[in-house]
């Protein structure tokens, strides 16, 4: 009887955490599903959110005519589509190339060489990390407009290149490397440069990769920044173009979005367990 | 005879010290670039900003404390922060709480990994893809009030809905929501982590002892979770300023004034360009964080001897 009772209870459980997800994943239904939908169905839901009458708003997660005609417009005939495309992965691409030449060999520093005043230096990492970008938008502001960097793609990539928090992630990569095994390569007559390339990173890369795909997650959905630092609407990243697309032309902001999510989707599926890893390491402590 | 003994130890000694010297060489060295950057795009430029908030915004004269005076007399600010604080403590003990929940379930099934794939999926999504959805779900002929007023209609205890959830005081509420859909995928993570390194043989010896179920989350499984406390605490923090992306989006640069937060504030300073006020608030703000975190890892220092 405690063992049917048991099985139950499981399956309760699972129940109730599979219909919580499902809640969860709603939003990414809802975009698919309106992506694939005609100019006249979509208008035919939508309507009722842009009259003041008192009918609803209503959908069908399967379209009744599902077409493909909103991305064939947007990939074929919308060439500012690509432009901002390309903004967003050329701002993504060089902050986390830029992020692999800076952070990680200081993670290496911080992990390997403790010396005095490394813990101190390493306390003021942690609390820059966890500044919010309104905090030191004015001192970022001073600073790119002093070398002349605003309004340009480099307003971006450069003070986003200096952020500590790849730091902290490949930081925990490091650590989890046995000391003696450095020492013995050491012993061995191996140069330090040596060891950094040749165990370090190999042997780190877990650390290292979770910063490169929590980065791009991220870096993807950066909004703050360019809005901030971009006055010129064609430097902008995708992440701000969506929202400007009006309630007229719903089928293309469906598909952009869809669009827009796809690479995000990409890195998730394939970074996953860095993804898990990143987040527990983004939780140790020295 | 004394010499050759004495020699190794000096030998030794003398060896550890260029070891030292070995050691900081290389950390200077691996150090220099990112240590660089920093001061040259984070810190100069923030005592810059320091600096500022002493003086006037256009002739850049010294006015003491003035522009402190100003901004703590300013009815923008003090909403602003007053919504900020309440946001942080709604959202940080109810995401806490959730993630630690759906954790303890998740822990006790086997097929995890879809479900915890499914959690942390919001936390790919950008934020301008989700924007249309929210504005579908919570404008006033949404699926919110649907489902609201579908619902009236079946048990007959309300009639019609039509709130407008993004133009009123109810915005608050659907910021926490989006907060909560968002984070809880990392919090359930993190969680998960603590939970399963809690050695086994412990609750089992709890479970001999007699102990019940209830008595082992709260005598065994809590305390060897203090350490996933404080992390979770100071990276949902972290998170929670973010959110400003989600309320710019759906509600723009002015809206209700139950969502105005610091991030609204400073944005709005900026494009009016007051810098002198945004001096003063970002100094402030700064230092309250440092010393929130500082706090923290004092607490959880003095917790863990």
């Amino acid at each position: 009887m405690q063992k049917v009772w048991k099985l139950f209870m499981k399956g309760f459980i699972f129940c109730f955490l599979l219909l919580l997800g499902l809640t969860v994943i709603m939003p990414v239904l809802l975009l698919m599903s309106g992506s694939l939908m005609d100019t006249w169905e979509l208008k035919g839901y939508l309507s009722a959110v842009f009259t003041d009458g008192e009918s609803f708003i209503g959908w069908r997660l399967i379209p009744e005519f599902p077409t493909f005609a909103n991305y064939g417009k947007l990939l074929f005939e919308t060439p500012q589509f690509f432009v901002l495309f390309w903004n967003s992965m050329k701002l993504v691409c060089g902050i986390l190339a830029g992020q692999l030449f800076i952070a990680v060999p200081a993670a290496w520093a911080f992990a390997v060489y403790q010396v005095k005043g490394s813990r101190v230096l390493f306390a003021l990492y942690v609390v820059l990390m966890l500044l919010p970008f309104q905090v030191t938008m004015l001192s970022s502001y001073l600073i790119l407009n002093e070398l002349l960097l605003l309004n340009t793609h480099k307003a971006i990539i450069l003070p986003a290149v200096f952020s500590t928090f790849p730091v902290f992630l490949s930081y925990g990569g490091f650590r989890s490397i046995p000391p003696q095994l450095l020492e013995a390569a050491r012993i061995d007559g191996a140069g330090e440069l040596t060891i950094f390339l040749r165990l370090g990173l190999p042997l780190g890369k877990s650390g290292l990769l979770s910063a490169v795909v929590l980065g791009f997650l991220e870096y993807w959905n950066m909004m703050e920044q360019p809005m901030t630092f971009l006055e010129d609407k064609s430097l902008w990243p995708l992440s701000l173009y969506l929202p400007e697309i009006t309630w007229a032309q719903a089928g293309h902001a469906f598909s952009a979005s869809v669009i827009t999510l796809i690479p995000a989707v990409f890195v998730f599926v394939l970074g996953q367990d860095y993804l898990e890893q990143g987040i527990i390491y983004s939780g140790l402590k020295e | 005879m004394p010499l050759s003994k004495s020699l190794p130890f000096i030998w030794r000694n003398n060896r550890e010290s260029i070891m030292l010297k070995r050691k900081r060489k290389f950390f200077c060295l691996f150090m220099l670039p990112s240590f660089l950057g920093i001061a040259i795009f984070v810190l100069l430029p923030f005592m810059d900003v320091v600096k500022r908030s002493f003086t006037t915004a256009i002739t850049g004269q010294f006015n003491g404390v003035k522009n402190y005076q100003t901004i703590f007399h300013n009815q923008a600010f003090r909403l602003a922060v007053g919504n900020t604080l309440k946001f942080t403590l709604v959202c940080i003990p109810l995401l806490v709480f959730i993630g630690f929940v759906i954790a303890l379930f998740l822990s006790r099934i086997k097929s995890r990994e879809m479900m915890k794939s499914i959690y942390l999926f919001p936390l790919a999504m950008p934020t301008a893809t989700i924007v249309i959805v929210w504005k579908m779900i919570f404008y006033r002929q949404g699926f919110l009030n649907m489902i609201l007023t579908k619902m009236g209609e079946w048990t007959h205890l309300w009639s019609e809905v039509h709130i407008d959830y993004l133009g009123s005081s109810a915005a608050f509420w659907v910021l926490v929501g989006s907060y909560i859909w968002k984070n809880t995928g990392y919090t359930v993570i993190l969680w998960l982590a603590g939970l399963m390194g809690i050695p086994s043989e412990l609750l089992e010896a709890a479970r001999v002892d007699g102990a019940g179920r209830w008595q082992r989350i709260r005598y065994i499984v809590l305390p060897n979770l203090k350490g996933s406390l404080y992390t979770i605490v100071i990276l949902s923090f972290l998170n929670s300023f973010k959110i400003y992306r989600e309320a710019y989006l759906t509600t723009g640069a002015y809206p209700d004034k139950s969502i105005y937060l610091l991030q609204h504030l400073f944005n709005n300073w900026f494009t009016n360009l007051e810098f002198d006020k945004m001096a003063a608030a970002a100094v402030c703000t700064g230092g309250f964080l440092m010393a929130v975190i500082l706090v923290l890892q004092a607490l959880w220092d003095k917790n863990e001897i």
